[in-house]
């Protein structure tokens, strides 16, 4: 087991500049391009934007389960260790008991032939080798227990299980070994409401329990804002937004926070707003602020040098011209903030 | 839900058991037909010339093929429900000592296969899925692809010529003076010598058993490497071997307890599947090796037109296809315990 080396002040994981891309053959996806945040024990961190922006690239990377050929560069320390420089058994080794996931399908996510105790007892002896049968069995019963899992069902094979029950099942083997730090990749996306309710708020629980830091990968804007303490927003690979949740919701410094907000259904609103156009080709991304193709605030600027991320006295850490500008951080020239024109922007569209 | 998916194997046997009776219906219905619109009279293509015409006419008329199609039809039924097969025209013997006296070798040879088969078939087709691509990869689909397209009766010409010369039996089960030697307790030489505990006839059998079962066994074993490698790749990027490999489990864990087991579950369903194309291929193996199995019986009651061997034969390969997918099925639910809903 492995003793935090830093006050328990510090972050638990602290990722800086991270990259990461997937070769293919028309040249590297740049899924990942330049992530930097940090996560404090205890701490639940949403991670929204839309469909293929790199959430679950980033969430996989965490823990070095890319695929092969996805390469990953930039600096991701757990309690002060470099995980990037560690080897493969090395990284293998950390994950369960520092690193755990949790993913969007439980339907799949556990081996046929395999009884859940089976499952536990694999985890379990993996990284406790001292451990007798009896001890892991209480260990894997309290913790499904937690979970709501009957002990009679201990001894079933998954296919017995609901999808809701199978990500409970789920989460209790992610957190039988209690990782300091998961993962979960829209955890509840496969599930209905009602078990959705039910998952969230145990995962809200696990900080209360187990101390866990959890990211939290998700669509569903109205469950970062019940869950999560701080918020980050992706697109195209990029963080352009990063802050307290409630902060960033009421006041979005970032016009992608702001759009994508806008688009979510609520009872005030008739019609559904969405945010035209598509995220870009992330083998091409368009240069300088990769949203100014659909940013409806875009500027010269902004299709000609890449807004760096700043501190916002608000609180939140964003990267876009206007923002910087609003908040009075940088002067623009007349020429830099004269409004990106249509034309302009379809032909950036099309490209 | 768990008790029921329990308690159900039992019921589930007895489905499946039930399940066999119309398959085997179907089965001897067909081979009955087969063999009634094939033209002309068996008695006179089987025996005709060899006896007088009162005679053959007794014959018919012992047979019933003198009778309309349907009376022929319930009685072969009728006899087929009582393990009747009835006896072969060209020389009289019954059909159930033609299948014990010449099952043995049958049996025998087409295990050797399957055993050949899966311990050549299995290893190559992880290591191809395993290392996909690689040179290993390349040469080991080739190797799958050849032996399974290659005719039987080439692979045997090969390996008998590259047994020449070097003295190893190239053909029959065993030398003449170990069948005289050999009391026939089963009918299954091999086992009947193990009987007798003589080694050296069992040696000797072993011995001719090597070229027949390798030639089988490599038609077999393609269709397994294939199978092998394409469902490791398939459960190398299952959902539950990430998550496996995400709880940190090392990867040859990994790979060992998820990835091949669940790769080799399907392999049971297939072996089931592959009977009948190996009772096919024992007809032709035993052809080129003169083996003395239901195979050449077959081809020689063909030959002779005897209808009511080839029926009886047939017949009984065919139960024996649908007993080892049931046995299969059975085997399947044992092992993959989703299957017994
Ligand atoms: N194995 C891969 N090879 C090549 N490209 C990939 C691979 N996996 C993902 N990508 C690409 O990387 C980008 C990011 O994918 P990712 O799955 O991280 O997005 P996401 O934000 O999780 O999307 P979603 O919300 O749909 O889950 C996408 O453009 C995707 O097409
Ligand atoms: S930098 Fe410009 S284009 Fe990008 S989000 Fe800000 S205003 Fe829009
Ligand atoms: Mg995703």
């Amino acid at each position: 087991m492995s003793v935090p080396t830093t006050a328990s002040s510090g972050p638990v994981v602290r990722a800086e500049d991270v990259r990461v891309w997937y070769g293919t053959e028309r040249g590297p996806v740049r899924a990942v391009d330049g992530v930097t945040f940090d996560l404090r024990p205890g701490e639940i961190l949403g991670l929204v934007g839309e469909s293929g922006c790199g959430k679950s690239t980033l969430g996989r990377g965490l823990l070095g389960l890319l695929p092969d050929g996805a390469k990953m560069d930039g600096a991701l320390e757990f309690r002060g260790e470099n995980l990037l420089t560690l080897s493969k058994r090395e990284l293998a080794e950390r994950r369960g008991v520092d690193l755990g996931m949790i993913f969007q399908e439980p339907l799949t996510r556990l081996n046929p032939l395999m009884r859940i105790s089976e499952h536990f007892r694999e985890t379990l002896r993996t990284h406790e080798p001292g451990l007798s049968k009896a001890e892991m069995d209480r260990r894997a019963l309290d913790v499904l227990r937690r979970m709501g899992i009957p002990p009679t069902r201990y001894r079933s094979y998954p296919h017995e299980f609901s999808g809701g029950m199978r990500q409970r099942l789920m989460i209790a083997l992610a957190l039988v070994l209690r990782p300091a730090f998961v993962v979960a990749d829209e955890p509840t996306t496969a599930l209905d409401v009602l078990v959705e309710a039910q998952i969230i708020r145990i995962l809200h629980d696990l900080r209360r329990e187990f101390e866990t830091s959890l990211l939290l990968i998700t669509h569903n804007l109205g469950i970062v804002a019940e869950a999560c303490d701080r918020v980050a927003v992706m697109y195209a690979g990029e963080i352009v937004e990063i802050g307290d949740a409630r902060q960033v919701f009421s006041d979005p410094q970032h016009p992608y926070t702001r759009e994508l907000l806008r688009s979510t259904i609520s009872l005030s609103t008739t019609g559904l707003h969405y945010i035209p156009g598509a995220p870009p080709d992330l083998v091409e991304p368009p240069p300088a602020c990769k949203f100014h193709p659909r940013c409806p605030d875009a500027m010269q600027v902004c299709a000609t040098r890449w807004p760096a991320p700043v501190q916002l006295p608000a609180g939140s850490r964003a990267q876009c011209w206007a923002a910087e500008e609003r908040n009075r951080l940088i002067r623009l020239t007349e020429d830099e903030r004269r409004p990106l024109e249509r034309r302009e922007l379809s032909v950036a569209d099309e490209a | 839900m768990a008790s029921a998916a329990q308690g159900s194997l039992p019921r589930y046997v007895v489905q499946r058991l039930l399940l066999m009776i119309p398959m085997i219906w179907v089965v001897v219905t067909v081979v009955f037909l087969l063999l009634r619109v094939a033209p002309g009279d068996p008695v006179s293509a089987s025996v005709g010339g060899r006896l007088s015409e009162e005679e053959l006419d007794r014959r018919r008329e012992a047979l019933g093929i003198d009778r309309p199609l349907w009376q022929q039809y319930l009685e072969y039924l009728g006899d087929v429900a009582r393990f009747r097969f009835g006896e072969s025209l060209s020389d009289n013997r019954p059909i159930t000592s033609i299948i014990i006296d010449n099952g043995g070798a049958t049996l025998t040879l087409t295990l050797g296969a399957f055993l050949v088969a899966l311990v050549i078939g299995i290893p190559l087709g992880l290591v191809a899925g395993r290392r996909r691509d690689s040179a290993a990869d390349v040469g080991i689909r080739l190797f799958g692809i050849t032996s399974y397209a290659v005719p039987v009766f080439v692979t045997g010409l090969v390996l008998v010529l590259l047994a020449g010369g070097t003295g190893w039996p190239t053909y029959d089960i065993a030398s003449p003076i170990t069948k005289f030697q050999v009391e026939p307790v089963t009918h299954i030489l091999l086992v009947d010598a193990l009987i007798a505990g003589d080694m050296g006839a069992v040696g000797d059998v072993l011995q001719h058993h090597v070229l027949p079962c390798l030639t089988l066994g490599l038609l077999l074993c393609g269709v397994f490497i294939r199978l092998v490698r394409v469902n490791l790749l398939m459960t190398m990027k299952g959902d539950y071997v990430e998550a496996a490999r995400a709880r940190g489990i090392p990867e040859r864990y990994v790979v060992r307890r998820h990835a091949f087991r669940n790769a080799l579950v399907p392999l049971i369903t297939v072996l089931g599947l592959q009977v009948a194309l190996t009772l096919a291929g024992a007809i032709l193996t035993e052809r080129t090796f003169n083996w003395p199995g239901l195979g050449t019986q077959l081809v020689d009651y063909l030959n002779a037109r005897d209808y009511p061997a080839v029926q009886g034969l047939v017949t009984f390969f065919a139960v024996i296809v649908v007993v080892t997918s049931l046995i299969v099925d059975i085997v399947n639910a044992l092992v993959d315990p989703r299957v017994r809903y």
